[in-house]
């Protein structure tokens, strides 16, 4: 069994600091994506019940190469990474393009795991066009996989029911975060990501162009403007009077 | 100008869609699969529909569900796409955007028309930001955020016509629905939201949050790990990026610290209150009122005021 889990390198958002409504990356380190790690793990399960190997699949610029020993720790096998500097950022449909050209050089891949979102743009789109390209059918937003033979039930969890469906192999699943808790790797294992084999292509080999201009363009990108008051207020009285004089309590 | 085609599996979503795509354009065009009474509502709305009744199309395979879109676009020559953007409808999004070619934003919480481009707004950088972002490919594929526009209302003109598709076979056997067990609130349609945090300290003043919700005739909700990891409450209760996003008249943030991953989820309130017991805590950045107190001592003596 091959599991393909593709993997996207994002900018720890945890450490991205906000001056004059602009995002700051000076120094923010690079990682994978946290729903990434959910799709990995979901991966790394099924093949530690049913054999097989996990191949982490990324696209980006040259410092995937770094990033993606973080999923080679966590129980992926191998990594696939396609390097070229027009993948930095790049929108959706072309990640997918990429991506899709990808998986089509590896061998025997049957199944495709994404998480349901990336954790900096969060659109969700790569992997249904993925799936589209490679006429495979999806499972979006699944919160359980259980590989059967050729078939997969998944259990996908909308906002008002969930689905259990059942689909067969080769698919593409989009996992949700609380599938499960993403293991985190042993010093060992750290040490060890460094030595397992890595393919890394360029878009040439993929025979895969990318437009001149991206379908999609970003106009600004800014954290909102907060216009709070900010009023300090010392006891519950204080603060029952200011509320109703807002108008929002004892209406 | 642009034909606006909409689609979404629950009405009162179409009906927002109505909304928004009467922003963008004059020729707008509603889907229905397999829904004559939606068909019906967005008519006495005033749409022109087209409801396609064909029962073999497996809504639950969204490979099937955008092939049908894909060729409602085409025989309506639509060249926008507008999706609800709950699950259901996203999923369908990237595939849809694949079939025919078009650039696609999911999530969109607001929308603008400036000339012939339609600015998107969407959460970026996992909430810390707010991108404004427009699709310059020829087709476009826009999921919008419920509850971002009105429904709209009853009006005139209204049609409802049928449209034939050819249904490709379905590769997504549905073996069993199953309802949401348990708590069903929802805490988008509340007025007034009390918020519990990680500074919380213990279970046992949890019922004086729910009893003052109750006072205010509110709801109780929580930051994802008061879910996810303590399960004092139900994860339907979570407001945040991976949770709900929610615009309360009075949010009032109990030992909330206010990461972005939290922040999101309630930036919209029209009145903020954090009461913290750290006076630097980063939600008083983002606070109409600010109270540097015990959580427990502050729940009680409002408990007991209102």
């Amino acid at each position: 069994m091959n599991i393909v889990v593709a993997l996207k390198q994002v900018p720890d958002l945890q450490q991205i600091r906000i001056r004059n409504r602009q995002p700051i990356f000076d120094d923010v380190p690079l990682t994978l994506g946290n729903i990434d790690k959910n799709a990995l793990e979901a991966g790394v399960q099924i093949k530690e019940a049913q054999g097989g190997k996990v191949i982490a699949l990324s696209a980006g610029d040259e410092n995937i190469e770094d990033t993606i020993k973080e999923a080679l720790a966590a129980g992926a096998d191998e990594a696939y990474l396609v390097i070229d500097d027009q993948l930095k950022d790049a929108e959706s449909s072309l990640v997918a393009k990429v991506l899709a050209a990808a998986i089509k050089n590896i061998e025997d891949v049957d199944l495709i795991l994404f998480g349901e979102g990336s954790a900096d743009n969060y659109s969700g789109q790569v992997g249904p066009r993925v799936a589209e390209l490679l006429g495979l059918p999806q499972v979006a937003f699944a919160s359980s996989i259980e590989v059967n033979g050729n078939t997969v039930k998944v259990t996908r969890s909308l906002e008002d029911c969930s689905e259990v469906v059942e689909v067969n192999l080769p698919a593409v699943i989009t996992v949700l975060s609380d599938i499960n808790e993403a293991r985190i790797p042993s010093v060992t294992q750290i040490l060890k990501a460094g030595k397992k084999p890595k393919e890394v292509v360029e878009l040439d080999d993929l025979k895969v162009e990318l437009p001149d201009q991206s379908p999609v363009k970003t106009i600004s990108n800014l954290a909102p403007d907060s216009q709070r008051k900010k009023v300090v207020v010392k006891s519950v009285d204080e603060l029952v009077k200011a509320l109703e004089a807002e108008g929002v309590i004892g209406r | 100008m642009a034909t606006v085609l909409i689609y979404s599996d629950k009405t009162n979503m179409a009906l927002e869609l109505l909304t928004a795509a009467r922003q963008i354009s004059g020729a707008v065009k509603a889907v229905t699969i397999n829904d004559s009474q939606a068909a019906q509502e967005l008519a006495s709305a005033g749409a022109e529909v087209y409801n396609i009744e064909q029962p073999d199309i497996n809504l639950a395979d969204a490979a099937v569900a955008a092939s049908v879109l894909a060729q409602a676009v085409e025989q309506l020559q639509a060249d926008t796409v507008l999706l609800s953007s709950n699950r259901r409808c996203k999923e369908y999004a990237g595939r849809l955007a694949q079939i025919i070619d078009a650039g696609c934003l999911t999530d969109v919480t607001a929308l603008q028309v400036n000339g012939d481009q339609i600015e998107c707004q969407r959460n970026a950088l996992g909430g810390a930001t707010v991108a404004t972002q427009t699709i310059t490919a020829p087709r476009k594929v826009i999921a919008i955020r419920p509850k971002t526009f009105e429904a709209a209302a009853a009006g005139s003109g209204g049609s409802v016509n049928s449209l034939q598709v050819n249904v490709p076979p379905s590769a997504v056997k549905v073996l069993e629905v199953r309802g949401k067990e348990g708590d069903t609130v929802d805490i988008e349609a509340a007025e007034i939201l009390v918020v519990v945090g990680q500074g919380m300290e213990s279970k046992d003043d949890l019922p004086m949050a729910e009893e003052l919700a109750r006072k205010l005739g509110g709801e109780v909700a929580c930051s994802k790990p008061v879910a996810t990891d303590k399960k004092w409450l139900s994860e339907e209760r979570v407001v945040g990026l991976s949770g709900k996003k929610c615009k309360p008249q009075l949010a009032l943030l109990f030992g909330i610290s206010g990461q972005v991953q939290f922040t999101v989820g309630i930036r919209d309130a029209k009145v903020i209150v954090s009461v913290n017991t750290d006076e630097n805590a980063s939600i008083n950045q983002m606070s109409d009122y600010i109270m540097t107190a015990d959580l427990k001592q502050v729940l009680a003596d409002l408990n007991k005021a209102l």
